[in-house]
C-alpha cells in the first residue's frame, strides 16, 4: 500500500516485532488519516494486538519506523505516547480498581492549583467526559472496583476522551458493553471524527465493524495483508481475507429432542433483591440461554448456582435431587457435577503466571491425587486430553498460561472444567474478545457436550448467539425471568423487546412457543 | 412479529437509545456521596472510633485521667510509633513492607545523639590512625536547627536508598528492606556502640511537654502567659508536631500526582503503568518519604531519651508494630487503600493498649500474651465486614 501518502497522520513502514522465537509482526506497513475511522481486523494472533500497543509505546518495535504527522517519532513508554496524543483503550482494562471513578479518568494529568490535585475541578471534568458518553448514572467519587464491567468499560471510554488524543485506539473497547452504550460509543465516535481525530477500532464484532469504519486494515499470522476503503470488499472477501478459509455454517445444526430429562430445575430463588423468584428448567442436552440488557441478574443467577453467594433462598434441583449449593468447592463435587465458566478469565478463570497444565488439572486434582499426593503420570496424561480435546494451541503445557492467546486461554479455562466431568455447565459469556474461528469451535464444542447429555446454561451479550447456539433463551429484566423463547420466537426482535421488558411480544402468532412469567 | 405501538426499526434503533441509562443498572445504588465517601473509609472510621472508646475509657480508670500531664506523657510515648506508621504506610499503599523503618529510626536517633547537644561539636573521625575534623558544628540555636536537618536529611536519604534499591535492583521492597535494614542498624551500631549521646536540655524539655513549657523555654507569648495563649497551653508539643506534620507533608503529597500514583501502583501496577502514570519515580518518591517519617521518629526518640541507643530489639519491635499500627488504622496489606491518618489512629491504639498494662498493674512477662491477643481482637475488627459479605467472590477481590 501507498505508506508514504501525503494525508496520512499516522504511518509505520517496515515495523517488525518477535516474541522469542515468536513473530508476532512481519515487516508491517501502516497508516492511518485524522478524521477517519480506520477498522483493523484480524483473528487473535494476527498482530492487531502487538501492532496497537506499538503505537501505544506498551512495546518497542525490533525494527521499522513511525512517523506522526511527517515527524519520525518513538515511544519508549505510554507515557510518551499520551504525550504525543495516543490514547487507548485496551482490550484488558487499565483502570485502576482502588481509585475513584474521578481519579481514573484524570489519572495521568489532573487538574492542579500549586501542584495539588484539585477534586472539585477533577470532578467536574469527570462529570462532563461521562456526560459526553452518556454515562451520567456514574457517581464519579464511586471506586472502579464497585462498578459493574458494562460501567467500568465506559469510565475507560471516558478516561481516554480525558486526555484529548490525536489518535483513538479502541480494542475490544465495547466488548462488555451493553447495546444501549455502543449505540452511545457511536456517536461518541462520530463526534471524534467530525473534529478530525484518527479512530483505530479493533472489534470481532462485525456488525460494528461495519457500522462505523471508513477504512479497514486486515491482518493474518503477522502480516499487513490488505487495506481498503470501507464498501469495496464484501463481508464475505473480509472474512476470507481474515482467515484465508471460507467459514461454512457459523453455528452448528440445532437437533430436535422431544423427550427430554430434567437435569437442573430451579424453583422460587431469591436473593438479596438481586434474584427474585427465578424459576427455570434444563432438560439434559439442552443449552439453555440467558439474555437480557447487562446486569439484570444473569451473572447474579449463574454464580448463586454455583454455590459463591449467601443466603440464596429457594429450590435447586439437580437430576430431582434437591441440592443447596454452599461453596464452588461443594459445587463442582461429583454429587452436583457443576462446572462455571467465569466471567473474567484473567481473575476468575486462571492463574496467570502458573503453567498451562497446572491450571488445566486445579479444578479436578481431587480425582487425579491419589491418596495425599498428586498422582503425576494420572495428571500428565489428563492434561494431554484436555490439550488434545479443545486444539489449544500451546508450546509447552509448562509454559506460564499467561503466554498464550486470549483465545486459547479461555479454552484452558473451559478445558479445565471439563475435566471435572460436569453433568451441569454454567458459561458466562465465554466468547468475550474472542476471535471468530475460537468462538465457532467453542459452539460446536457446546453442542457436542448437550449431545454427550450435558446441561448448558449459557449467558451472553451478543443476541446473535443467543440465537444460533441456544435451544431455548430466558430473558432477565431487574432480577426475573421475564420471558422465555425458543423455536420461532427465538429471534431478535423478540429478544430486544423482551430485554427492555417491552410487551411486544404478546402479538407474536406462535404464542405456543414461549412461556411468558408474571 | 407484528407490533401495534412499535415499529421494526423504532425497535432496534430509537427504543434501544431512548432507554434512560440509570434502567439499565436498576439494582445497583449509586447513592450519594457522603454514603460513598462514609463507606469507602470505613477502615479509618473504625480506627478512630475504636481509639476514642478505648482512650476515653483509659482516662476514666486513670487516676489522673483528662489532665494535661496524662496527654503529655501520652503523646510523648505515641510519637515515634504514630511516625514509623506513617513510614511504613507509604510502602504499604504501593502493595510493598518495608522492614527498614524500625532500623532507619534508630539510625537517625544514634546521628542526632552526637549533633544536637546545643555546645560546639567538632565532626571528627579517626581513619588509619590519622585524626580527620571534617568541620565544627556551632553551639547554640543555630547548631540545633543544622542538627536536625541533617538528622531529617539522613532520614530522607535512606529512605531514598531504600527506593533506589527496589526501583531501579528490581528487587522485591521486603527483601531489598531487610537487607537495608540490617545496613542501617549497622551504622548506628558503629556510630553508638553502647548507649550514649547527649541532647540539648531545652530542646529535650520544649519538645516533650506542653505548649506552655514551649513558649516558656523560647521565651515567646510572655513566657507561655499571654492571655489569649491560655486555652491552647495545656496542649502536649508532640501532638501539635503530629498534626502539622500530616497537615503539612502528608495531605500534599496525597493529594499530588505522585502521591495519587503511588495509591495507583498498589491497585493495580499494570493499569498505572498503561495509564502512563510514572511508576519508578512513585515508588522513589514514597520510600524516600517514609525515609523522612522513620526520620522524624528516630530523631525525636533521640531527644525524648536525650541520648542515641543502637537497640536491635527495640528497631524490630518499631517495624512489627508499624506494620500492626497500619492494618489497624483501614490500610489493606495489598496496597491501594487506607492513609497516614489512619496509621497515626493504629499507633494510637496499639499505644493505649499498652497503658492499660501500667494502670491495672498487669505482670510485665504477661504483657507480651495480652498484647498479642488484643492485637488479634483489634485487626479482627476489621475483618468483621466478612460475615456480611453475600457475594463469596468478593472476599477474594
Amino acid at each position: 500500500m501507498n505508506a508514504a501518502s501525503e494525508r496520512e497522520f499516522l504511518t509505520l513502514s517496515g515495523i517488525s516485532k518477535r516474541y522469542g522465537g515468536v513473530t508476532a509482526l512481519e515487516n508491517v506497513d501502516f497508516a492511518c488519516a485524522r478524521g477517519k475511522i480506520h477498522a483493523v481486523l484480524g483473528e487473535n494472533g494476527a498482530g492487531k494486538s502487538t501492532l496497537i500497543k506499538i503505537v501505544a509505546g506498551v512495546v518497542q518495535p525490533d525494527a521499522g519506523t513511525m512517523r506522526l504527522d511527517g515527524n519520525e517519532v518513538r515511544f519508549p513508554s505510554p507515557s510518551s505516547a499520551n504525550a504525543a496524543g495516543v490514547a487507548s483503550i485496551f482490550q484488558e482494562l487499565s483502570l485502576l480498581p482502588d481509585l475513584s471513578v474521578a481519579d481514573n479518568i484524570s489519572i495521568a494529568s489532573p487538574p492542579r492549583r500549586f501542584g495539588i490535585i484539585d477534586s472539585k475541578a477533577q470532578r467536574r471534568r469527570a462529570e462532563a467526559f461521562l456526560a459526553e458518553i452518556g454515562c451520567e448514572d456514574v457517581n464519579p467519587l464511586m471506586r472502579v472496583r464497585d462498578l459493574p464491567l458494562s460501567r467500568r468499560q465506559m469510565v475507560e471510554i471516558a478516561k481516554a476522551l480525558g486526555q484529548r488524543p490525536q489518535i483513538l485506539v479502541l480494542d475490544e473497547a465495547t466488548s462488555a458493553l451493553t447495546s444501549a452504550d455502543v449505540e452511545k460509543v457511536y456517536a461518541m465516535l462520530a463526534r471524534l471524527k467530525a473534529q478530525n481525530i484518527a479512530i483505530l477500532y479493533i472489534s470481532h464484532r462485525m456488525h460494528e465493524v461495519e457500522a462505523l469504519a471508513d477504512r479497514a486494515s486486515v491482518f493474518r499470522n503477522g502480516r499487513h495483508i490488505d487495506t481498503f476503503e470501507w464498501g469495496t470488499r464484501s463481508t464475505g472477501e473480509i472474512v476470507q481475507l481474515m482467515i484465508g478459509r471460507d467459514i461454512a455454517t457459523q453455528y452448528p445444526p440445532k437437533p430436535q429432542r422431544p423427550s427430554r430429562k430434567i437435569a437442573l430445575k430451579l424453583d422460587n430463588l431469591c436473593w438479596e433483591k438481586r434474584l427474585e423468584s427465578i424459576s427455570l428448567e434444563i432438560g439434559t442436552g439442552e443449552i439453555v440461554g440467558l439474555g437480557g440488557l447487562d446486569g439484570q441478574g444473569q451473572k447474579t443467577l449463574l454464580l448463586a448456582l454455583f454455590g459463591v453467594l449467601r443466603g440464596v433462598s429457594g429450590e435447586i434441583k439437580i437430576n430431582g435431587k434437591p441440592v443447596r449449593p454452599t461453596s464452588p468447592a461443594f459445587a463442582k463435587s461429583r454429587s452436583v457435577g457443576v462446572a462455571l465458566v467465569p466471567e473474567d478469565r484473567k481473575t476468575e478463570g486462571l492463574m496467570l503466571p502458573m503453567s498451562i497444565a497446572d491450571n488445566l488439572a486445579i479444578a479436578s486434582l481431587d480425582t487425579l491425587a491419589k491418596g495425599f499426593f498428586v498422582d503425576r503420570a494420572k495428571e500428565r496424561s489428563a492434561v494431554e486430553k484436555g490439550i488434545a480435546r479443545l486444539r489449544i494451541k500451546i508450546g509447552d503445557s509448562k509454559d506460564a498460561v499467561s503466554t498464550l492467546s486470549g483465545g486459547n486461554q479461555q479454552k484452558v479455562v473451559i478445558a479445565k472444567w471439563l475435566m471435572t466431568e460436569p453433568s451441569i455447565i454454567l458459561l458466562n459469556d465465554p466468547t468475550r474478545g474472542i476471535d471468530v474461528g475460537t468462538k465457532q469451535e467453542i459452539y460446536r464444542l457446546m453442542r457436542e457436550l448437550a449431545d454427550q447429555g450435558v446441561a448448558i446454561l449459557f449467558y451472553s451479550t451478543d443476541y446473535d448467539e443467543l440465537i444460533g447456539c441456544c435451544d431455548r433463551v430466558a430473558i432477565m429484566y431487574d432480577g426475573r425471568i421475564v420471558r422465555e423463547l425458543e423455536g420461532a420466537a427465538l429471534n431478535e426482535h423478540n429478544i430486544i423487546a423482551s430485554a427492555l421488558n417491552i410487551d411486544a411480544g404478546a402479538a407474536s402468532p406462535s404464542s405456543s412457543d414461549e412461556v411468558a412469567h408474571g | 412479529m407484528a407490533n401495534s405501538t412499535l415499529s421494526e426499526p423504532a425497535m432496534s434503533s430509537a427504543s434501544m437509545t431512548g432507554v434512560p441509562s440509570t434502567g439499565l443498572v436498576p439494582r445497583r445504588s449509586f447513592g450519594g456521596d457522603l454514603l460513598i465517601r462514609v463507606r469507602q473509609n470505613i477502615g479509618l472510621a473504625t480506627a478512630i472510633g475504636l481509639f476514642c472508646v478505648v482512650y476515653i475509657f483509659y482516662h476514666l480508670a486513670h487516676p489522673k485521667g483528662f489532665s494535661s500531664a496524662v496527654f503529655v506523657q501520652n503523646a510523648d510515648e505515641v510519637f515515634t510509633l504514630a511516625m514509623v506508621a506513617m513510614a511504613q504506610t507509604l510502602p504499604v499503599l504501593a502493595a510493598g513492607l518495608d522492614l527498614s523503618v524500625g532500623a532507619l529510626m534508630t539510625m537517625v536517633g544514634c546521628i542526632a545523639s552526637y549533633l544536637l547537644s546545643g555546645a560546639a561539636t567538632p565532626i571528627e573521625f579517626t581513619f588509619g590512625g590519622t585524626h580527620h575534623v571534617l568541620a565544627v558544628l556551632p553551639g547554640g540555636g543555630v547548631g540545633i536547627a543544622i542538627g536536625v536537618v541533617v538528622c531529617l536529611l539522613a532520614g530522607t536519604l535512606a529512605g531514598f536508598l531504600n527506593g533506589c534499591v527496589v526501583v531501579f535492583g528490581r528487587i522485591q521492597p521486603i527483601i531489598a528492606t531487610l537487607a537495608t535494614g540490617a545496613i542501617y542498624i549497622g551504622i548506628a551500631l558503629f556510630l553508638r556502640p553502647t548507649p550514649g549521646g547527649k541532647i540539648d536540655d531545652d530542646l529535650n524539655w520544649a519538645l516533650t511537654n506542653s505548649l506552655q513549657d514551649l513558649a516558656s523555654t523560647v521565651h515567646i507569648f510572655d513566657d507561655g502567659n499571654a492571655s489569649w495563649f491560655a486555652p491552647f497551653a495545656p496542649i502536649p508539643v508532640p501532638f501539635i508536631l503530629i498534626v502539622l506534620i500530616a497537615l503539612l507533608v502528608w495531605v500534599p503529597f496525597r493529594r499530588s500526582v505522585t502521591g495519587r500514583s503511588v495509591y495507583a501502583i498498589g491497585s493495580a501496577e499494570g493499569a498505572a503503568y498503561m495509564s502512563g502514570l510514572h511508576i519508578d519515580r512513585a515508588k522513589l518518591a514514597a520510600f524516600t518519604l517514609a525515609g523522612f517519617f522513620a526520620g522524624c521518629g528516630g530523631l525525636f526518640l533521640a531527644i525524648q531519651t536525650s541520648s542515641g541507643n543502637a537497640d536491635i530489639p527495640q528497631a524490630g519491635t518499631y517495624t512489627l508494630n508499624s506494620i500492626a499500627a497500619v492494618v489497624i488504622g483501614g490500610t489493606s496489606l495489598l496496597g491501594g487503600t487506607g492513609s497516614a491518618i489512619g496509621s497515626i489512629f493504629g499507633a494510637l491504639i496499639l499505644r493505649v493498649i499498652s497503658f492499660f498494662f501500667r494502670i491495672f498493674d498487669i505482670a510485665p512477662l504477661l504483657q507480651p500474651l495480652f498484647e498479642g491477643i488484643i492485637l488479634l481482637a483489634a485487626v479482627s475488627i476489621g475483618a468483621l465486614r466478612v460475615l456480611r459479605v453475600k457475594n463469596t467472590l468478593e472476599l477474594f477481590r
